[in-house]
């Protein structure tokens, strides 16, 4: 089973890196870009029947980091 | 004052922190590999040192602060037993959850790599005891990730509480109220950027950092 596990800073969380790209995006001549974050994305492939409990789990224990991050689950 | 430092795959300060604890205590410290799941009996003081640990995989010290030793460093933690943790060492003790926040990319997006002055926030602590409240002392920063992220309340408890051991005198990395250097709630661990260990000696170009282990060392005891 396919799950991939969408990491993005929590709103408020300073982004240097976010900035640094849309102040690029400027530099670049594109217009507009009012803003830009930078997140992961982890892909998994775990055996089936593994309970949202588990994967939960997991994104709080490893994958994010919760003071600084949010998690979302697709399941592909 | 017997000491351990860990040393995870990619840690690189774990020689200078040892050779650091070697001169002011008189003794070697333990080497003590990740996949180990003890502290050598009678330790003093447990260094999580400076480097690389996992490559930086994940996040800054995400992957450290699940190796098997971490567990039996955070019980040690819990019972009192006095841990540091320098530069990478305070990212893996932020991952591990035995300091609060978190620690980003620096605000400029640059490596810092050069000697900063800090002031002397608490000079009450086990690790700043030999310090003057507000005094200026110059620590070598090298890092990467070094932005310390706390939210709001946090913040304010960790400053309420006299948790705050170390600021920055100077713009650094970006640091949430200039915060170099946190202690938790029973003081016992100590997380901070700069490196204490590589201004021991006068040949480092001055002994600043000296102080935080001889002061360890009057509390812990030889």
């Amino acid at each position: 089973m396919k799950l991939r596990i969408h990491v993005t800073l929590k709103p408020g969380v300073l982004d240097p890196q976010g900035k640094a790209i849309e102040h690029a995006l400027a530099g670049l001549g594109f217009q507009g870009v009012a803003g830009a974050r930078v997140g992961k994305l982890i892909e998994l492939d775990v055996a089936e029947g593994t309970s949202d409990a588990e994967v939960d789990s997991m994104c709080r224990q490893l994958l994010a980091n919760t003071v600084i991050e949010n998690y979302r689950v697709e399941r592909a | 004052m017997k000491t351990a430092v860990i040393v995870f795959p990619g840690s690189n300060c774990d020689r200078d922190i040892a050779v650091a604890l070697e001169r002011v205590t008189g003794r070697a410290p333990a080497m003590v590999w990740h996949r180990d799941t003890e502290l050598p009996e009678g330790v003093g003081l447990v260094a999580v040192p400076g480097g690389f640990s996992y490559g930086d995989y994940l996040r800054s010290g995400a992957m450290a602060a699940r190796s098997p030793i971490m567990r039996a460093v955070a019980s040690g933690a819990e019972r009192g037993l006095p841990v540091l943790g320098v530069c990478n060492g305070f990212q893996v003790l932020t991952e591990a959850g035995l300091l609060p926040g978190a620690l980003m990319r620096n605000a400029g997006l640059n490596f810092v790599c050069r000697d900063v002055t800090l002031a002397v926030d608490n000079a009450q602590s086990a690790f700043t005891r030999r310090y003057a409240a507000g005094e200026r002392v110059v620590f070598p920063v090298a890092h990467h990730d070094g932005n310390y992220v706390a939210d709001a309340d946090t913040l304010d408890r960790l400053e309420g509480e006299g948790r705050v051991a170390f600021r920055y005198a100077e713009p650094v990395n970006g640091s949430a109220r200039d915060i170099a250097g946190v202690l938790s709630a029973q003081g016992n661990v100590l997380g901070l950027m700069p490196h204490p260990e590589r201004r021991v000696e006068p040949a480092h170009g001055g002994d600043d950092g000296r102080r935080l282990f001889e002061g360890l060392l009057e509390v812990v005891g030889a």
